[in-house]
This record gives C-alpha cells, sequence and structure tokens, in this order.
C-alpha cells in the first residue's frame, strides 16, 4: 500500500449562499502521517475534507494529493486516490447489502465480479465485519455501520483515507474498536473530529481551524493542552491529558 | 397506505434472507410467472368462482415452501381490501339475475361476481406478495432491469427503497417531537405542517446531495454495478414452464367441478 | 384512490401497462439528457420523503378530519415531470408489491392515473399557466389547488373509466362517477393546500432549493406525443373492452377458435355451457343438480333467459371448490412441516 503525500495551499471556499467556509488554509501532510483536523461545529472541517476528496473543486488555492493537482479533469483520479468516510453512514451505505455496499467502488474502479468479492472479503474482515456481509446496512448497529463504512473505504485499495467525525454516535467499546483500527492503517490517515481522545491516540500531529483558518499546527499532545488555544476554539483539554498532567 | 404499516416492510426482507427451493429461482423466473398467474387469474368471466379456486395453490406453494408466515400475508390484504370490496359489495345489489343453484338456493350473478371479486383479489395481491416475500425488492429490480426496466427507473426505485427507512425515522421524530409539545391536539395546523414538512423535504434534499458525494467519492459515474452473477438456470426454465401449463390447464378446463363431478358421480 | 387488480380486466390492465411503461422508458430517456448530476439519488430521497410525509397531518379547519400530502404535485413542482413520473411510478410500484395497495396488474392504471395527470397536465397546463414563476402567496396557492383537484379528478375519472371498461364491477358509469368525482374534490384541496403549504415554506426557507422555471411548460413538442399516448389508451382500452363484452369470454373465445373446437359447441357459450357438454358426454354426470332446478319454479324461468346457468355445474363446482380449497391447504401444511427453517428473522 502507497501511502500519498497531501498539499493544501491557501484554500478558499465559498458555499453558494455566501457563506465562507474556508479562508486561506495550508498545510502539508507526508506520506503515512496521521492528522487531525479538529475545530468546533461550522469551523470548516468538512468542507476541506470534501476538497481533499475531489468533491468540490478549489476555486482558489489549490490542493494536491502526491502529484496530482486536484482540479475539474483530476477530479475522478484524485477520488481514487482517497478512502472517505462520511459523517453519517447511512450516507454512503446506499446498497441492498454489506457486500454489495462495499463492492461498489471495486467494482466502479472497473473490477471484475469476483475480484471485487476477494477485495470485500479482505476489507470486512481487515474491520472485523465479516460476518455482517448479508445484512442490510439499515439493520446495523451504529458501531456496525461505521465499520463496514470504513471497509468500504479499504476496498478501494486508497492511499489516503479521510475520515470525518468516525467516532460521533459510537459507544464507548465501538469507539475503542475505532481507535485501534485507525492506529494500525498504513495510510495517510486525516480524521476532522473533535474528540480529543481520539486525536491524542491516533494523531501525531492537530491542526486547528476555527471560522475556516488554520489557528494552530502542531504535535497533537502539544496543541491539546495548549488550555488557551483549546477553550478560545470551542473545544476542551482531554480527560486523558488532564489526568496524565494533573498539574499542567 | 398508512402510516402504521410502513415498519413492517422491513419484515419483508426478513422473508427475502431466507434460503428455500422459492428462494433461489431466478428471479425473472418468478416474476415472469406470477405475471401470467395475474394475467391469467384476471382473465376469468366475471362470475367466475368455482375454476379460481385451484389457482390458489400457486400463492399457497410459493408461500409455504419459502415459509414466509402466512398471518403476516393476511393482515397486509386484509389492509388493502377496502376498494376492491367496496366497489365490489354493489355487485349483489346490481346483478340479482340468478346464475346459480345448489341445492334448493339461488344464488343471484351479483353474489357469484361478487364472489369473484373477493377471490381474484385474494389470489392477485398473495401472489404478488409472495413474489416479493421469497425473492426481495433488490433481486426482483435486478431481474426486470435484465427483462429491460429501464435503469434509471432502477436505480431510483432502489434509492427509493433504501432511504425510506431513514426518512420514515426522521420523520416519525418529528412527529414525536410534535406531539409531546401539541399538548393532545393531534392534527397540526396549515402553517405549522407546512414548515414541519418543509424541513423534512429540506432535510431529505441534503440528504439526496450527501448520498450522492458518497457514490462519487466511490467512482459512481451513472451505473450501479452489483456482485450479483445469478444466472437462469434449467431450474428456472422448468419452473416457468410449469407454470405456465398448469395456469393454461387451469384456465381451459374447471379442475374444481371435475372434482366435483368425480366425487358426487361416485357418490351416486 | 388505487385501482385494484380484482376488479380490472387484462385487456384494460394489460392496455394501461403499456401506456404507463411507455411513458416511464420516455421519461427514462428525457433523463438521461438532463445535466442535473445528482437527480438519480434525489428522486429516490424524496420518493422515500413523499412516503414519510404521509405520517404527518394537518387538520382541516371546520371539518374536524385531517390530510395529508399527496405527492405527484409536489414531485412535479420539485424535479419537473418527467422525473416526477418516474418517481410516483416507483412510489405505486413499492405501494403495490409491499403495501398490497393496488396490485400488479393495476399498476399501469395507478401509474397512469396518479402519475400522469399530475405531471402532464396538472402542472404544465394548470399550475404553471396559474402561478407563473410564483412559488408563494395567495395566487401559487390557488394554483396548486387547482391544479391538485384537477390532477386528482382525472384520475379519478379514469378510476371509473378503468372499472367499467373491464365490466367486472356492476355499478353504473354514471352513479360510480357521482360517488367519485366529490370525493376527491375534497382530496384535491387537501393536497393542494399542503403542496401550496410545503412550497411556500421552501421558497421562503431555500428558495434556490426549488428549480425556478427550469421546467417551462410542456413543450410544443411534447403535447402531440401526449395526447397521442392517451387516444392510443382510450382507443386500445375500448376496443379491448368492446371485444370482451360481446365475447363475454374473449380469451376463451379465441383460444377454442385456434384449437377449432368451437364446432363442438355454440361459439358464444361460455365456460359452463361448454362444460356442460362436456359433462353430456361423460360417464360421471349427476343428474341430481338438473332435478333440483326442474323442481323450483321461480329459477328455471330466470335459467331459461340466462342459458349460462346450468345447476348441474354450480354443484359440482361448489363441491369442487371446497374439496380444491381443502387441498391447497393441506399442500401447504405438508410444505410447512417439510421444508427446514429458512426465515432467518433477527440474524
Ligand atoms: N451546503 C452548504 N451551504 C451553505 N453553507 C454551508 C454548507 N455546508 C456547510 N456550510 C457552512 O460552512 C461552514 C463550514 O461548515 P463545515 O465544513 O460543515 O464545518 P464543520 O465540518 O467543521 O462542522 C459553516 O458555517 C456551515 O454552516
Ligand atoms: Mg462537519
Amino acid at each position: 500500500m502507497n501511502a500519498a503525500a497531501v498539499e493544501v495551499r491557501e484554500l478558499w471556499h465559498a458555499y453558494p449562499d455566501g457563506t465562507e467556509a474556508l479562508r486561506g488554509v495550508s498545510f502539508r501532510i507526508a506520506p503515512g502521517e496521521a492528522v487531525a483536523l479538529v475545530g468546533g461545529n461550522g469551523a470548516g472541517k468538512s468542507t476541506l475534507l470534501l476538497h481533499l476528496a475531489g468533491l468540490l473543486i478549489p476555486r482558489r488555492g489549490e490542493v494536491r494529493l502526491g502529484d496530482l493537482r486536484v482540479t475539474r479533469e483530476t477530479a475522478a483520479a484524485a477520488r481514487r486516490a482517497i478512502g472517505m468516510v462520511f459523517q453519517d453512514p447511512d450516507d454512503q451505505l446506499f446498497m441492498p447489502t454489506v457486500a454489495e455496499d462495499v463492492a461498489f467502488g471495486p467494482l466502479n474502479a472497473g473490477l471484475e465480479p469476483d475480484e471485487a468479492e476477494a477485495r470485500v472479503v479482505a476489507a470486512l474482515e481487515r474491520v472485523g465485519a465479516a460476518h455482517l456481509r448479508d445484512r442490510p446496512p439499515y439493520r446495523l448497529s451504529a458501531g456496525e455501520k461505521r465499520a463496514v463504512a470504513l471497509a468500504a473505504a479499504l476496498a478501494m485499495s486508497p492511499e489516503i483515507l479521510l475520515l470525518d467525525e468516525p467516532s460521533s454516535g459510537l459507544d464507548p467499546r465501538g469507539r475503542r474498536r475505532l481507535i485501534e483500527l485507525l492506529r494500525e492503517f498504513p495510510h495517510t490517515r486525516i480524521v476532522a473530529t473533535h474528540d480529543l481522545e481520539l486525536v491524542v491516540e491516533v494523531c501525531s500531529r492537530a491542526i486547528v481551524l476555527d471560522a475556516g483558518r488554520v489557528v494552530a499546527d502542531a504535535p497533537a499532545e502539544e496543541a491539546l493542552n495548549d488550555e488557551p488555544l483549546m477553550l478560545a476554539h470551542a473545544l476542551e483539554r482531554p480527560h486523558i491529558l488532564r489526568h496524565s498532567h494533573p498539574h499542567g | 397506505m398508512e402510516s402504521a404499516t410502513w415498519p413492517d416492510i422491513g419484515r419483508m426482507d426478513d422473508w427475502a434472507r431466507g434460503d428455500s427451493p422459492a428462494h433461489r429461482l431466478d428471479a425473472r423466473a418468478k416474476a415472469v410467472a406470477t405475471l401470467a398467474f395475474i394475467v391469467v387469474v384476471m382473465s376469468f368471466p366475471r362470475r367466475e368462482v368455482s375454476a379460481l379456486v385451484p389457482f390458489l395453490l400457486y400463492p399457497v406453494v410459493l408461500t409455504s415452501v419459502s415459509r414466509i408466515p402466512i398471518g403476516e400475508i393476511f393482515r397486509k390484504m386484509l389492509v388493502a381490501s377496502p376498494f376492491a370490496v367496496f366497489v365490489g359489495m354493489f355487485n349483489p345489489l346490481l346483478d340479482r339475475q340468478p346464475a346459480a343453484v345448489v341445492g334448493t338456493i339461488v344464488i343471484s350473478g351479483g353474489w357469484l361476481s361478487f364472489a369473484s371479486i373477493l377471490l381474484r383479489f385474494v389470489l392477485t395481491v398473495w401472489a404478488a406478495l409472495a413474489l416479493v416475500g421469497c425473492t426481495g425488492i433488490y433481486r426482483l429490480v435486478a431481474g426486470l432491469e435484465r427483462l429491460g426496466l429501464p435503469r434509471v427507473f432502477a436505480v431510483q426505485l432502489l434509492f427509493l427503497y433504501r432511504y425510506l427507512f431513514v426518512i420514515a425515522n426522521e420523520g416519525a421524530r418529528m412527529k414525536r417531537g410534535v406531539d409531546a409539545r401539541a399538548g393532545g391536539k393531534k392534527a397540526l395546523t396549515l402553517r405549522v405542517y407546512g414548515s414541519l414538512i418543509g424541513h423534512l423535504l429540506l432535510r431529505s434534499m441534503d440528504r439526496a446531495e450527501r448520498v450522492h458525494r458518497a457514490m462519487l467519492a466511490r467512482g459512481y459515474e451513472g451505473r450501479v454495478a452489483t456482485l450479483d452473477r445469478s444466472r437462469f438456470r434449467a431450474d428456472d426454465g422448468f419452473f416457468v414452464f410449469g407454470c405456465l401449463t398448469a395456469f393454461g390447464v387451469a384456465r381451459a378446463w374447471n379442475l374444481s367441478a371435475a372434482i366435483g363431478r368425480l366425487v358426487l358421480g361416485a357418490a351416486a | 384512490m388505487h385501482m385494484a387488480d380484482a376488479l380490472i380486466s387484462p385487456a384494460v390492465g394489460g392496455a394501461f401497462w403499456a401506456v404507463s411503461g411507455g411513458l416511464i422508458v420516455y421519461c427514462a430517456r428525457k433523463i438521461k439528457q438532463t445535466l442535473r448530476e445528482n437527480l438519480v439519488p434525489m428522486m429516490g430521497v424524496l420518493g422515500a420523503f413523499i412516503f414519510a410525509a404521509q405520517m404527518l397531518n394537518f387538520s382541516i379547519p371546520g371539518t374536524g378530519s385531517s390530510g395529508h400530502l399527496g405527492g405527484g404535485l409536489i414531485l412535479t413542482i420539485l424535479l419537473g415531470p418527467h422525473a416526477a413520473f418516474i418517481v410516483m411510478a416507483s412510489v405505486l410500484t413499492v405501494q403495490a408489491l409491499f403495501f398490497a395497495d393496488g396490485g400488479l396488474l393495476a399498476l399501469g392504471c395507478n401509474i397512469f392515473n396518479l402519475g400522469f395527470f399530475p405531471a402532464f397536465v396538472a402542472y404544465p397546463l394548470i399550475y404553471r399557466a396559474l402561478a407563473k414563476d410564483r412559488r408563494d402567496g395567495a395566487r401559487a396557492s390557488w394554483a396548486a389547488v387547482v391544479a391538485a383537484v384537477a390532477g386528482l379528478e382525472l384520475g379519478a375519472f379514469f378510476v371509473v373509466l378503468q372499472t367499467q371498461l373491464s365490466g367486472i364491477s356492476e355499478l353504473p358509469f354514471g352513479a360510480f362517477v357521482l360517488m367519485m368525482l366529490p370525493i376527491h374534490l375534497a382530496i384535491g384541496v387537501v393536497e393542494g393546500l399542503a403542496t401550496a403549504a410545503v412550497v411556500s415554506f421552501v421558497a421562503k426557507a431555500r428558495p434556490e432549493a426549488l428549480p425556478a422555471a427550469v421546467y417551462a411548460p410542456t413543450p410544443g413538442r411534447l403535447r402531440p406525443v401526449l395526447i397521442g399516448f392517451a387516444v392510443a389508451a382510450l382507443l386500445f382500452g375500448g376496443v379491448a373492452s368492446w371485444f370482451a363484452s360481446t365475447h363475454p369470454d374473449g380469451l376463451e373465445w379465441s383460444m377454442f377458435k385456434v384449437s377449432g373446437k368451437e364446432k363442438l359447441e355454440a361459439p358464444s357459450g361460455g365456460i359452463h355451457e361448454t362444460l356442460a357438454g362436456i359433462q353430456e358426454k361423460t360417464a360421471f354426470l349427476p343428474n341430481y343438480g338438473f332435478k333440483t332446478a326442474e323442481g323450483e319454479s321461480a329459477p328455471e324461468e330466470a335459467a331459461a333467459a340466462w342459458p349460462a346457468v346450468s345447476a348441474g355445474t354450480s354443484v359440482s363446482g361448489v363441491v369442487g371448490g371446497i374439496l380444491t380449497l381443502a387441498a391447497a391447504g393441506i399442500v401447504g401444511l405438508a410444505l410447512r412441516a417439510r421444508a427446514p427453517r429458512a426465515v432467518g428473522g433477527n440474524g
């Protein structure tokens, strides 16, 4: 599995109704790095991920995935390099059964049903959801849905994994399993979240967004330990850090 | 379609995920046989009753082989019956011409045709439910697509079905919220209704947008490919052939009457 | 109101299947040409929305009853005629398959009645004409009410027409029309009000969600096609039903004609007489039924006026029918007992 670098330069985005969601975002992420995008609701995390996934095209500024600059023409290629896990798994799991859903990407990529089937089996096993393969997605629990959505992204053999609030709606056990999984992946990972404990356990680096701007970009522990920074941007210091540094 | 019935759609998915000889038949074979069944049943003259009875075998066999709970089928039929019953019940009043004599009882044409309407209703509705029950909507639609159903129609039908649950849940949550605040009053004023349903609509449209993105993210280009590799096998051919033959025979000869004569003749 | 399988003849059902099927293919082609990328998921989700919206009701002032959104008109306002027709067709398909509402043979009729009229008549010819480009305010509300009423009345009228052409119900045409139209007037007003309320909310909250004047009134090119479809449906249905009524048992008549057996019996015979004929030639003919019939004076006269009456067939029909019913039940039970547990309900 190749992991690719990600580079964003001076990226701006305004929605049709005039909302400025991104206002000059820049950063660079090395291959295989796990980076958290943190920030409160409306900070611009999802909008940024949509750009990285080739689902929104930069009008001002640029996005590069490895050697590929994302434009309208290269968007399809960009999407092939990316595995995206959306915030609401119901948006992502639209096929009749889990297996069909995980196969959706590989089949679109032109794989024969047999090869796609092999990918499905491998991806479901990777996330510990092999037993769910013939179930209809709407009958799964929140944690199972998330696992399947992750498998659907993995089945595309992406170089970069993008996850939008992956721990929302999960119970503690589901969240724990997710964290274990994310830690093991060799891909370049970008996780948008305000679950700061997940950040500490999975990511080496945190980019803090507020109102469409990068307000901090630092090693994860350092950023999250900066209490004034966290409070100023609608976040709080994670409990685990408080316990480990009682007087910090 | 009343609100109380939508959740048990999911039950029919459960039936369809079973495994039985009926489940294993190709969706196209079952669809063709069921359609032929319905056409043949409807082709009988309007006062026919006895010749229709043998046709019960088709839905009975499908239902039993695939172990679909009959009680639930009957419940669905009951819910759906009012229109046919309503229109049919005028027949006994309007057509009083004697049409049959059983012992000393004279039966009017109207009663015969009313009975016939009810029997047709049971046969056709049951057959359709049994078809979906042992096939499932996805395989059924995939089969129909291979028989020429336009892809746009097939794909959005599957989306409709998939998001039925999700959006109905949103609707149910909104309804609970409204009920909690309405203080006993059940129905809303038109204005409030407009904004509630309007909200639901906007949320549905947002949902469609997000679903579309998720599809694009995985390489969607207008075509939904599936893993389904089911083939039309010899068994399916036999099934269709057998059904068509049986329906033809039962259409040409009143089997009930023949059995009746046999029995009565033997008794005489 | 959904047309039911039980009330419809194969000729009428088939004719409307052909018409609705043709319309679906035509609309699917049109949709492929549109540039709205997300149209297909949007159609599916809005179809689901129509189902969900029916769970909430609003009170109708002064009547103590309540109403909800219908579907055809608002879908057309949101998606345009072609996509809306397809969505209505799938809503009705799901209703037929899962709620046993309507039925498969009647599906063509229902798609035509509840999809064609709102999408291709009420919306372009009435709603657009009355509302112009307004989505909000009294004018748009009136347009929605009039369009909804017109669409539903046309649909209801076709329910009556299809029932009559099928000849299975005995209801006289006039009485049926008088029964259906007032009911649908009320339903139409309610649907129109609900549609107007929702559209006006969306127009205020998120105007860009309503496709402005993207959907111009039915272009001239399309109108002949639509009229052609309607005329073809009427003609086909009419001719088929005429055929069915002059030959009370059309299918059988043609079967006998093909096999050349009609010389055995009078061609107008019908199945009863045919069987009575076969009966006379077979050994196990019971004359029990005929005797009873002769003993009764009243039915005898009537029976003479109605040649299809055959007491012998009736009795054996009843006995045989009951036996067949019992046999079907036993077969069902036997298969059930034999089959391994298959439904993994909570798996
Ligand atoms: N489709 C949209 N149309 C208009 N504004 C939007 C849309 N999506 C998001 N926004 C706005 O853009 C800003 C950033 O949103 P988003 O990227 O979703 O933030 P986050 O994911 O960090 O919560 C917010 O102010 C939000 O209201
Ligand atoms: Mg977000």
